[in-house]
């Protein structure tokens, strides 16, 4: 995505913030319904989000930051196209979950509930999913996978990769379609 | 005016006060953090400022008692001096000294402290954590040396309830809790430079000097001299 339409976007949604805040009471009370009703609309919390919803309230910006940022339920940047979460619940903890998680870190280049500068990647930490016997466990795009190593993680980027490239490719495929029947 | 004996010595002063705020007044030292005279309720999260009050079967924290005429305090009992020995070590768990180096020389009440409970200013025995903090970071037009902070609250308090900016909030929770600004780096915002957060700081980790320079920046990392 360019970054011209990344500001239209930004400011889509920041409009449809604006039209529904009235809904909610002008009561500080209010702030932490406001901002989930955001995040489930949006699915993060943007800085100028924030800020709206500081305004709105009339409570300083940093109040607004203090409380969303308490709750690990908000996100504050936008959610990758490939979603991953590693569990670091009891069981994958101490099977190094950590571990896993730091690769994809390290991997990605970014940190834990960052998304990656393309938007293609996000990575957070999650409690227990469930299947402790698969400890250590990642959840890449609702998938699980259980049993995870570095080596597995390098052999799941590289089929981003090939897919990424098969999609490139049949677009190409596409346009070339196009142009050959006009 | 009223009268009350600390640690033998009568001292006279006026209603209302806290013990803490007494024995300040009066030049006895009793360790403190996060004591602020504005805030409505004492936080006595520090948990340093112990004292024995007559009456009183263990030790209270002095900023949540008020002066009674003809109280007896003592500031410097055994059982204060291992609360607050303890209480001690475990702020300094996660705060790395390096006394030699570190420019807050003076100011810093941890240094202060660790001279009146004799002990060293490392947290042995107690394991060191190390917070996964920047150096330095910009807030507003403060400058924060996040590995100095104890998060004793008083800049929060003095920046929203005193002043009335809100610029300062504690950001993340738990061992993540960091004291942050929603305004961006450089940015004024609502910050009108009056210094309330920077005079209450007990540890010089809020400063409105430029960064200082890059070899004061990480004393943990550069040397683990501390003590």
């Amino acid at each position: 995505m360019k970054d011209d339409a990344r500001l239209s976007e930004e400011e889509t949604m920041l409009r449809s913030i604006e039209a529904m805040l009235p809904r909610f009471e002008k009561n500080r009370a209010q702030l932490i319904p406001i901002l989930q009703a955001i995040q489930e609309e949006h699915q993060y919390l943007s800085r100028e989000a924030m800020r709206l919803v500081a305004d709105y309230l009339e409570i300083s910006p940093s109040e607004v930051l203090g409380v969303a940022t308490f709750y690990n339920q908000f996100r504050f940047h936008p959610p990758g196209r490939h979603q991953i979460k590693v569990c670091l619940g009891t069981a994958c903890h101490v099977a190094g979950g950590d571990i896993i998680l730091e690769n994809f870190e390290r991997k990605l280049g970014i940190r834990e509930g960052e998304t990656t500068p393309d938007r293609e990647y996000s990575v957070e930490r999650v409690a227990c999913v469930g299947c402790c016997a698969l400890a250590p466990v990642a959840v890449v795009d609702d998938k699980v996978i259980g049993h995870m190593q570095p080596s597995k993680i390098e052999g799941l980027f590289l089929q981003f990769d090939l897919q990424r490239e098969q999609e490139k490719a049949r677009e190409a495929g596409e346009e070339a379609d196009a142009q050959a029947g006009s | 005016m009223i009268a009350l004996d600390v640690d033998g010595r009568t001292i006279q002063v006026e209603a209302g006060i806290t013990v803490l705020e007494a024995c300040l007044q009066n030049g006895i030292f009793i360790p403190n953090l996060c004591f602020v005279k504005t805030r409505k309720r004492p936080h006595a999260s520090c948990r340093l400022c112990f004292v024995e009050i007559d009456g009183l079967d263990r030790p209270v924290p002095s900023c949540t008692q008020r002066v009674r005429d003809g109280m007896k305090v003592r500031t410097d009992t055994e059982p204060v001096r291992r609360l607050q020995r303890s209480a001690f070590k475990l702020l300094m768990s996660t705060h790395i000294c390096t006394p030699r180096e570190c420019p807050t020389q003076g100011r810093c009440q941890l240094i202060r402290t660790a001279k009146l409970l004799k002990v060293s200013l490392k947290p042995s025995p107690l394991e060191r954590l190390e917070r996964d903090v920047d150096p330095v970071v910009r807030l507003g037009p403060l400058v924060h040396y996040p590995y100095r902070c104890v998060l004793c609250g008083r800049c929060v308090h003095v920046c929203g309830e005193e002043s009335g900016h809100g610029l300062l909030t504690f950001a993340k929770r738990g061992f993540n809790t960091v004291v942050a600004t929603f305004v961006s780096e450089g940015e004024e915002g609502p910050c009108a430079e009056c210094s309330a957060c920077v005079g209450v700081c007990p540890t010089g980790a809020l400063t409105l000097e430029a960064p200082e320079t890059a070899e004061s920046e990480e004393p943990g990392r550069a040397a683990d001299s501390g003590g």
